[in-house]
């Protein structure tokens, strides 16, 4: 069995480790110290951790402040509500006016499972990526996790940063060095690319080791950047194999699927299937559950990559 | 010559005079704007760029600067009038307020224009802002402070209240809340549209210090201004009592003028009721 990670803890150690370094970087939460695995950081930084109780508008605009004042602050919160309570604060407060603000979206996608559509975040990575100056990251695993937080802590700019709680196995390397716009090529293939994002990449990598049983030869792309994008990767996807699979933990309208399809419909068109949560608000089940329940698996992603290269012969 | 102003400062009166001028004349010429709260915001950013703050124009990003909010950012006239005159900016800019491509947007954008600290525009933004530039003074020892200028209709946003909160908890006594306590919001009254009194007991229930002061008496804004914090280990809130459209009697207290523009023969009058640039 292989180990699986939260990744919140690779996150909670990274920013610990910067903060013993780096006076500047300071935490800010809406009375989610357990949630967001920031209760050592307290204890080790009480100064430097702001709890804004439960108010995330009042969370993100004290974000910015500290930003104005010379701290490199990381506002942490469920991103259900971080994304859409705050939603004016990171557009207006960090975003256009390039705080130094590093929004940490907790426990994403589906992950409150049977707590239901209220806690659900499926819209997230929909509403920050419309919103221009902000980069918007996605890691797949803990090592990822790890190395987004220090690059976005190094670099000056807003930062929404999607950080999962369903366990992930390791899907790189250990030497593995993560790069922001930069997409990671995790599998060669020639016949359809299946491009991925957090808790997906694992099971995208399952998906394409299933179909290389079938004779179907599947690249694997983690895009844990999803703004700004790697369109040569794309461009290159869509070139070289002339097909694209999306998998996300998300919503299909507006978030990775998207943000491919703008790609290629402009430089390559190619067929592309978006695997995601449809457009409507999920029945009561846990994760994992529901994951199943739409498609989520490596078997659903198999079968979607199979169905695609199906339809594209037949034209 | 430059017909919003120009030369030195004089007193505060007369800067809050050059200011309302100034206001008036860009809203004319964008065909754009909010005169009523220009007008009634102008005597306190004056007291406040010229008699309180600490700011360098000529080093708008100086680490130790005390910070100046402007949560009413749609009063942008006045507020770029005075950062022009304080000297983050020539003030010949001040003809290009709305142009295409001008620094000078309807709303206040740091990343473009000296002096401004935040982007504000919609309301209830300024006060959660301060209240992190407050934290962050208090994180590092340092002496700077923050000043926050709201509006009253503003108050209704929810945020507001959170911010209001949360300077308590922190006993952030380096964070000062100025409220343009005009009355008028842009549909009427603010009491007939959603109440907000009563304001000073509101913040005192929340754990503030509060004074009310005559928001367009400069030498009592100045009293007001150097004597925060009204208590150790509180924040301060000043309820400044002004008027909409302070100083052009045909603006004056009328709800139409929040984002009314002046025709030419109503310009005209309008500066010659504000009186000539310099005197006094």
């Amino acid at each position: 069995m292989v180990d699986r990670f939260d990744c919140r803890d690779a996150f909670a150690g990274a920013l610990e480790c910067l903060a013993e370094q780096d006076r500047r970087i300071v935490a800010v939460v809406n009375d989610s110290l357990g949630s967001t695995r920031l209760a050592r950081f307290s204890k080790r930084f009480p100064a430097r951790l702001v709890n804004a109780g439960i108010a995330e508008q009042n969370m993100v605009g004290i974000g910015a402040g500290l930003a104005n004042g010379g701290k490199i602050p990381f506002v942490c919160a469920a991103s259900c509500f971080l994304t859409a309570r705050a939603l004016e604060q990171i557009k207006v407060d960090v975003a256009y006016s390039r705080a130094n603000v590093k929004l940490c979206g907790m426990s994403s996608g589906l992950a409150y499972g049977q707590l239901g559509p209220t806690h659900h975040s499926i819209e997230d990575l929909a509403w920050m990526r419309a919103i221009a100056n902000l980069t918007v990251l996605v890691p797949a695993d803990p090592l990822e996790t790890e190395q987004a937080v220090q690059a976005i802590a190094a670099t000056q700019g807003p930062v929404f940063l999607r950080v999962s709680r369903s366990p992930v196995p390791q899907v790189h390397p250990a030497d593995y060095r993560f790069r922001i716009g930069t997409a990671a090529v995790l599998r060669p293939g020639r016949d359809v690319t299946l491009i991925a994002n957090g808790t997906m990449v694992c099971r995208a990598l399952e998906a394409a080791a299933m179909l290389e049983a079938t004779g179907v030869s599947a690249r694997v792309v983690n895009m844990s950047t999803v703004q700004p994008l790697d369109r040569d990767c794309i461009l290159d996807a869509a070139e070289s194999t002339g097909a694209i699979v999306t998998i996300e933990e998300h919503s299909i309208h507006g978030g990775l699927g998207g943000a491919v399809s703008e790609v290629t419909a402009g430089g390559r068109p190619v067929p592309v299937r978006i695997l995601g949560i449809p457009a409507r608000f999920a029945p009561t089940g846990t994760a994992e559950w529901l994951f199943e329940h739409f498609g989520l698996t490596p078997q659903g992603i198999s079968a979607a990559a199979l169905e695609l290269l199906e339809t594209r012969v037949r034209r | 010559m430059n017909k919003y102003a120009q030369g030195l400062p004089g007193t505060l009166e007369a800067l809050a005079r050059r200011v309302r001028r100034s206001s008036i004349q860009m809203v004319y010429d964008a065909g754009l704007g909010h005169p009523g709260g220009d007008l009634s915001a102008a005597d306190i950013l004056v007291t406040l760029y010229f008699g309180v703050l600490n700011v360098d124009p000529g080093d708008a990003g100086a680490a130790g600067r005390d910070r100046f909010i402007m949560s009413k950012g749609h009063c942008s006239a006045s507020l770029y009038s005075t950062l022009a005159f304080k000297g983050f900016f020539p003030e010949k800019d001040l003809a290009e307020f709305m142009a295409p491509l001008s620094r000078l947007n309807g709303h206040p954008n740091r990343t473009e224009l000296p002096g401004v600290e935040a982007n504000t525009g919609p309301l209830g933004h300024g006060l959660p802002i301060a209240v992190g530039a407050a934290l962050a003074a208090k994180m590092d020892g340092a002496p700077w402070r923050t000043f926050v200028l709201t509006g009253d209709g503003e108050l209704q946003e929810g945020s507001n209240w959170e911010a209001i909160m949360a300077a308590a908890h922190y006993h952030l006594d380096n964070l000062t809340v100025i409220v343009d306590r005009n009355g008028i919001q842009q549909g009427g009254p603010t009491e007939d549209i959603l109440a907000v009194e009563p304001l000073a007991e509101k913040f005192r229930a929340f754990g503030w210090q509060v004074r009310e002061t005559n928001g367009h008496d400069c030498a009592a804004l100045l009293d007001v201004f150097r004597a925060v914090p009204f208590e150790a280990g509180s924040p301060s809130c000043i309820l400044a009592k002004t008027t909409k459209g302070k100083g052009v009697s045909f603006m004056e207290n009328r709800a139409e003028w929040h984002h009314g523009v002046p025709n030419e023969a109503q310009l005209a009058a309008a500066l010659r009721e504000l009186g000539p640039e310099y005197h006094g």
